[in-house]
């Protein structure tokens, strides 16, 4: 099977049609549903958070049948995203997209459970340590970009479940958890 | 008391319009007309219908009802004579429908018909609003006595002697007959035809309605000159003329579209110019649509049909609203706009579904798949020219039948496998219904 990297790339990504935005309304409704779940699924392998469409994105082409998505289709593609609330775009210009392949309350969820299985409530973290730190190696927590991070967290402290408060240090903030 | 004279049926195309005999050209039309005979009391109609639309032609009166299809005929050859309009002024005649009194002879079985025994008198009575009695009087008489059923008579007995000659007219009557001696006899009488032949165009082209006399002549020179196009190979005969044939695929062409002796003009239908023009449009288009796979294009039909004409040429508005007024009478044709606007003939038994279904098994045979069908590759195919191939293939994918694919090198367009894509099995490739199956085992080479 064809991969990108680590992510193995479905069948239809070789069928040269998938590339070109289809004018017919049925036909393009079911390339978008593909398309958003492939992007959703890609960025969750790779954790990706950013798509940026001035720069080259590997999903959007497939040089062994030479195809590429047009601008306009990625445009498409990214807004039907942002329509489901599984993308955000992060500029007025729409250049720049963030990809929630977990929604924010889905990530706050998950902290508050990797918090619990791990005993970590009542103590301190940076939120430099859940990011990169080791206790969080090898769980979904690892690389997660920045801002999303601090949305799932602020989320959490408006339900009271942990405090934000800026570090000793001058530039790091930590997190409190309560139970 | 003389019984009711019988008129013999005439035959009708599938438009409507009278089937004419060779050389038979028509000359005047006129809506509302009915014929009576004054026999008892009353007069009697002649015609099962009343109000019927007559059609003068060189060789027959022909009566047409176009509500029931069908058509009634009287040969000029059978009218003995035709009494003068009567030029009365009183109040009565001023506000009664004109007539046209003609005696006609009458077979023994009581057909109107010429040589008979017996004779009758028949009126023509034009009930049709705007008729001008006297243009059509003047125009029947002309007709009248231009006899020209006699011409085409004389000319089916058969002309002996010279080799194909029969424009029938009377120049060849003037050629002095020169003894046939040898190689240089034979040349001089080839001569003397090609002098004739030029004469003719001569005084053809002068003037056109010299020309429209000579049309039939003009076919025949036509058909003449084919023949000779077909067996000449380098033979001194006709290389007189090469320069004037040009291409001989351009002249052949031009030869085949030769085909309508008769257009039908504002002069000659008057206010059922576009009715007739209609008419005569579908009878004509049935053959370049066999031709063009059932399908051709409003521009090429007006290129074709203005160059069988070759003289009194229709313009573009002319052509829609003759084909506007199809949906009117009943036709086997039938315009259609497709989205992109592009406005084609079809005949009515034309199915869309048909070509679908062509167009998909060609889309699911093995190289299609992996390439996609370009609108060049479908009008190859299907045997269509490519403007309409492209048509075809955007109205299947509206349907949903192809997705289209645009990429450098151009537009082509594959069978529609989205449907096909079951988004929980997306990785599966070993689905065994289907295209997808086919079309991943042959593209995907791990």
């Amino acid at each position: 099977m064809q991969k990108l990297g680590e992510f193995k790339l479905p069948p239809f990504f070789n069928y040269p049609p998938y590339f070109t935005l289809q004018p017919v309304r049925e036909t393009r409704e079911k390339q978008v549903q593909l398309w958003k779940d492939l992007i959703l699924d890609f960025c969750r392998n790779q954790k990706i958070f950013v798509i940026s469409l001035e720069e080259d994105f590997h999903l959007f082409s497939n040089p062994s049948i030479e195809r590429s998505l047009s601008h306009e289709a990625k445009v498409v593609f990214l807004s039907a995203l942002v329509t489901n609330g599984r993308a955000e775009w992060m500029d007025k210009g729409h250049k720049k997209c963030l990809i929630l392949w977990m929604r924010i309350q889905d990530w706050a969820d998950y902290i508050l459970r990797f918090v619990r299985e791990n005993g970590l409530e009542d103590g301190v973290m940076t939120v430099e340590d859940i990011r990169s730190g080791f206790e969080t190696r090898g769980t979904e927590l690892a690389g997660i970009d920045r801002g999303v991070l601090m949305r799932a967290l602020k989320l959490l402290e408006q339900k009271g479940k942990a405090v934000i408060f800026k570090g000793s240090s001058a530039d790091d903030e930590g997190v409190k958890f309560s139970a | 008391m003389t019984s009711i004279p019988r008129l013999p049926t005439a035959p009708l195309t599938t438009s409507c319009r009278p089937v004419f005999f060779s050389g038979e050209v028509e000359r005047y039309f006129l809506p509302g007309v009915d014929l009576e005979f004054d026999g008892s009391d009353r007069p009697t109609l002649l015609l099962p219908f009343q109000s019927s639309l007559l059609v003068l032609t060189s060789h027959r009166l022909v009566f047409i009802d176009e509500a029931s299809a069908s058509a009634r005929e009287i040969s000029l050859c059978a009218i003995i004579h035709a009494f003068p309009l009567k030029k009365s002024m009183s109040i009565r005649s001023m506000f009664a429908s004109p007539r046209v009194r003609l005696q006609v002879s009458i077979s023994n079985d009581g057909t109107i018909s010429e040589k008979g025994t017996k004779s009758s008198v028949i009126t023509l009575v034009m009930r049709g609003k705007n008729t001008d009695p006297d243009v059509f009087y003047g125009k029947f008489m002309e007709v009248l006595r231009s006899r020209e059923w006699e011409l085409t008579a004389s000319a089916n007995q058969g002309s002996t002697g010279l080799e194909g000659s029969s424009s029938g007219s009377g120049v060849n009557d003037l050629r002095i007959t020169m003894p046939v001696v040898g190689v240089s006899g034979i040349l001089r009488k080839e001569q003397e035809i090609w002098e004739s032949t030029d004469k003719n165009l001569q005084d053809a082209f002068q003037d056109l309605n010299a020309l429209m006399s000579k049309a039939k002549e003009m076919v025949q020179l036509a058909e003449k000159m084919r023949q000779k196009l077909l067996t000449t190979g380098s033979n001194s005969q006709g290389s007189s003329n090469d320069e004037e044939m040009g291409s001989k695929q351009d002249m052949q062409d031009w030869l085949l579209s030769v085909g309508i002796v008769s257009p039908v003009t504002k002069e000659t239908a008057g206010a059922l110019y576009h009715q007739q023009l209609s008419r005569q449009l579908a009878d004509f288009v049935k053959i370049p649509l066999e031709k063009a796979g059932g399908m051709i294009t409003l521009v090429d039909v007006y290129c074709l049909f203005n160059r069988a004409r070759g003289t009194e040429l229709i313009s573009p508005e002319d052509l829609l609203q003759a084909c506007a007024l199809w949906e009117k009478f009943d036709v086997p044709v039938m315009m259609r706009k497709f989205d992109s606007g592009v406005k084609v003939i079809q005949n009515k038994s034309h199915s869309d579904d048909e070509v679908f279904a062509r167009i998909s098994s060609l889309a699911q045979k093995p190289d299609t798949l992996r390439k996609g069908i370009s609108p060049s590759d479908a009008a190859f195919t299907l045997g269509i020219a490519p403007a309409l191939a492209k048509e075809h293939l955007l109205s299947a994918e509206s349907r949903g039948l192809l997705c289209r694919d645009v990429s450098a090198e151009g537009l082509r367009f594959y069978i529609n496998l989205f449907n096909e894509i079951d988004s929980a099995n997306i990785y599966t490739t070993t689905k065994v219904v289907g295209a997808e199956s086919h079309w991943s085992e042959l593209v995907y080479v791990a």
